[in-house]
């Protein structure tokens, strides 16, 4: 256990322990082995926080803007003394973007660093992969930014603080029906990623509901890059807008490949566009598009404004919605903390269930009876090579 | 009909670069019955190498023709070293001692895992956008058929490609030398043909032919990562062996029928099926013709 200080105990602190340990037995089972094993605590001893995140790979940006947003709140919160009296200190675990090493990568937080709670993934298929980890060892994990609703549904320590995707879905359905006044959409959705047809779904649903029509359903797999073949099939469907809830790789290329076959109408989309990259890559071919997503960067409101200036100092660049929600989950998980007054699994688990109204910079945002959070969503428009706000829905 | 026609043009673009990479395979089998599995690796090294040299270059903030040609010069000749350190050092320290054909295989395996991971090391985990060397735009439009500049440009620059091939095999001195050790290299070293040199010679071409492939991949597919090689690297060795592996323009004919295939695929049923189909036609073709489609029947030499 590489960088912690072995049994300095005070018999005080060894009671405190004991009691803890007697109390998790009694009542609620779990998760004994982490303080017990390792001694009592010391005061000033950090409470640790595990983060896997796509930190490389596919969707690198994701990971790397969730893990500095985390970082963020975490130093915020220690310049103020942390929680509980004890320093918060983040661990973070890459797992290149593979869904099958977001499970890795959250044992090994569990095992062998024994974090308090879990931070991660933005990707669903990679939360689903890692949740059930946290949920047999106890421990409170917190997606940022996964909206597939299946994340939650895995266990009772399973938490996020973003909104899910039959909102997302019904919000970009209702702004294509009323505000683009489409009567014909086609759907290109990535058939690998439990986000991608998710949000393809719930679309669907709204969509048809609102007397729309789906007029093209095609697929795409992650890692593709040649588009051109369902495009061109799209295209003879002759839609008034296409919906591409994928994630930033593809779609710039998506978008690039659409404007080349001639195809001009409104490509939309959901918060998996949002990454800087998807201006790189799409350039002006992403030009007047729309999507779904958590935050919007150039909210007039002072706190957004307040920590997008911060970050900006920090990091040279914009905040993109996964900072925004990574900074949110942090925060959260820390004012849980405050209100449990203890580090263990069940205790924690039951002050982040309680959430109501806290401040966000997402959002208000409350914790509801599924482990989800309601909040408002925004549409953003892409114009002139940037993010802006262009409406925002109220959470249902 | 006209949809058709678009995915024809969408297919032959896409099989294209998969005709490239599978020349390479082809001729060195061609030379040395070995298939080289290290060359999807150096497809991707050419794009990369495409990468740095348009950034460095300045290429990548002025887009022009000639900035493309340089780039694709730089990446072919880069990769053309690649391919001939790799036949000096993985290759021909076997072949001098007389490995067998099992042994070359593995080495082939093992360059390709080294290219692979030395690229993460080196070029980083995470997928690199290819600058746009040429703003894409509609170049002609018959009807519903659009055909955008880059799509010309990488279908031009592969028949060009492709015809240079033919007329360096065909009818040089140094083509003619490398159908000598392709028919009998024994004999063609008894009549004094410097099989070392032909040999790395031909891994200098396929390498060349492959860092093009990345090159326009770059150009019309701009999304670039160090295991980008794999999948095409698998899908060209199986258009080699759909044409006749050993056979140049069955090579061609391959990855364009694979390209082809593949986008009729995805444009008519679902991307889902792509590469089952794909495969299912592969075997399909060899049921009927075992050598491929241009293959002739060898007979085992003693």
């Amino acid at each position: 256990m590489a960088g912690r200080t072995p049994f300095h105990s005070s018999w005080a602190a060894a009671r405190a322990g004991l009691l803890g340990c007697g109390l998790a037995l009694l009542g609620l089972g779990s998760g004994c082995g982490q303080e017990g094993g390792e001694g009592p605590p010391g005061a000033r001893e950090p409470i640790r926080i595990g983060h896997f995140a796509s930190l490389t790979g596919d969707t690198a940006t994701f990971g790397q803007s969730t893990d500095r947003g985390i970082r963020m709140a975490i130093e915020e919160i220690n310049a103020r003394g942390g929680a509980l009296g004890r320093p918060l200190e983040l661990i973070s675990e890459d797992d290149r973007s593979i869904t099958e090493e977001a499970r890795t990568a959250a044992q090994k937080l569990l095992q062998r660093d024994q974090v308090t709670a879990l931070l991660g993934e933005v990707a669903s298929s990679r939360s689903l992969a890692a949740a059930p980890e946290a949920q047999r060892a106890g421990i409170p994990m917190i997606s940022p930014a996964s909206t597939n609703p299946k994340v939650t549904e895995v266990g009772s320590y399973v938490f996020r603080t973003c909104f899910i995707d039959p909102f997302q879905g019904a919000v970009m359905a209702r702004f294509a029906r009323e505000e683009l006044k489409a009567k014909r959409v086609a759907i290109l959705f990535d058939f690998k990623q439990d986000y991608s047809v998710g949000l393809a779904d719930f679309f669907r649903k709204t969509f048809t509901e609102l007397g729309g029509e789906i007029v093209a359903d095609e697929r795409y797999t992650s890692g593709d890059i040649e588009f051109r073949a369902q495009l061109t099939t799209i295209r003879a469907a002759s839609p008034d807008a296409v919906f591409v809830p994928g994630y930033y790789t593809e779609v710039g290329l998506i978008a690039k490949q659409a404007r080349e076959l001639g195809l001009t109408v409104p490509l939309l989309g959901g918060d998996g566009w949002d990454s800087a990259k998807t201006l790189e890559i799409g350039g002006s071919a992403v030009e007047g598009y729309y999507f779904s997503n958590h935050y919007a960067a150039d909210s007039d409101s002072p706190k957004v404004q307040d920590f997008v200036k911060r970050y900006r100092d920090k990091h040279g660049e914009a905040p993109d919605a996964m900072a925004a929600l990574g900074y949110d989950a942090a925060g959260i998980l820390a004012d849980a903390l405050v209100r449990a007054g203890d580090v263990q699994g069940a205790k924690l688990r039951d002050a982040i269930a309680a959430t109501r109204d806290y401040d966000g910079v997402t959002g208000k945002i409350s914790i509801d009876e599924n482990r989800n959070a309601r909040k408002d969503a925004v549409v953003l428009k892409i114009e002139g090579g940037r993010f802006r706000f262009y409406r925002s829905v109220p959470a249902s | 009909m006209e949809n058709f026609l678009q995915q024809l043009l969408n297919g032959v673009t896409w099989g294209g670069i998969y005709a490239l990479i599978a020349l390479g395979y082809t001729m060195v089998y061609g030379v040395l019955r070995l298939i080289n599995f290290a060359h999807g690796d150096v497809y991707m090294v050419g794009a990369m190498t495409g990468y740095y040299a348009a950034h460095a270059l300045g290429f990548a903030a002025q887009p022009s023709l000639a900035g493309l040609l340089v780039t694709l010069a730089a990446a072919m000749l880069a990769c053309g070293v690649l391919g001939a350190v790799i036949e000096r050092v993985a290759y021909r320290p076997l072949r001098l001692r007389g490995a067998g054909r099992l042994a070359p295989l593995i080495t082939a395996i093992g360059v390709s895992l080294l290219l692979e991971n030395a690229g993460q090391l080196v070029f980083g985990a995470d997928p690199k956008f290819f600058p746009a060397l040429l703003e894409s735009r509609e170049l002609v439009r018959v009807g519903g058929i659009a055909l955008s500049n880059v799509q010309a440009v990488v279908l031009v620059t592969t028949l060009a490609l492709m015809a240079t091939l033919e007329f360096v095999v065909m009818r040089t001195r140094f083509g003619r030398a490398i159908r000598a050790v392709s028919f009998d290299g024994q004999a063609a070293a008894l009549m004094g043909v410097p099989v070392d040199r032909v040999v790395m010679g031909t891994f200098v071409l396929g390498s060349a032919l492959a860092a093009a492939a990345g090159i326009l991949v770059g150009l019309s597919n701009p999304k670039i990562d160090p295991l980008m090689g794999i999948m095409p690297g698998i899908k060209a060795f199986v258009a080699a062996v759909l044409g006749g592996i050993g056979n140049i323009p069955g090579a061609m004919v391959g990855g364009l029928l694979l390209g082809v295939v593949e986008t009729l695929v995805s444009g008519y049923l679902s991307s889902t099926y792509r590469d089952a189909i794909a495969f299912v036609v592969l075997i399909a073709i060899l049921l009927y013709r075992p050598t491929g489609l241009f293959g002739t029947p060898q007979t085992e030499k003693v």
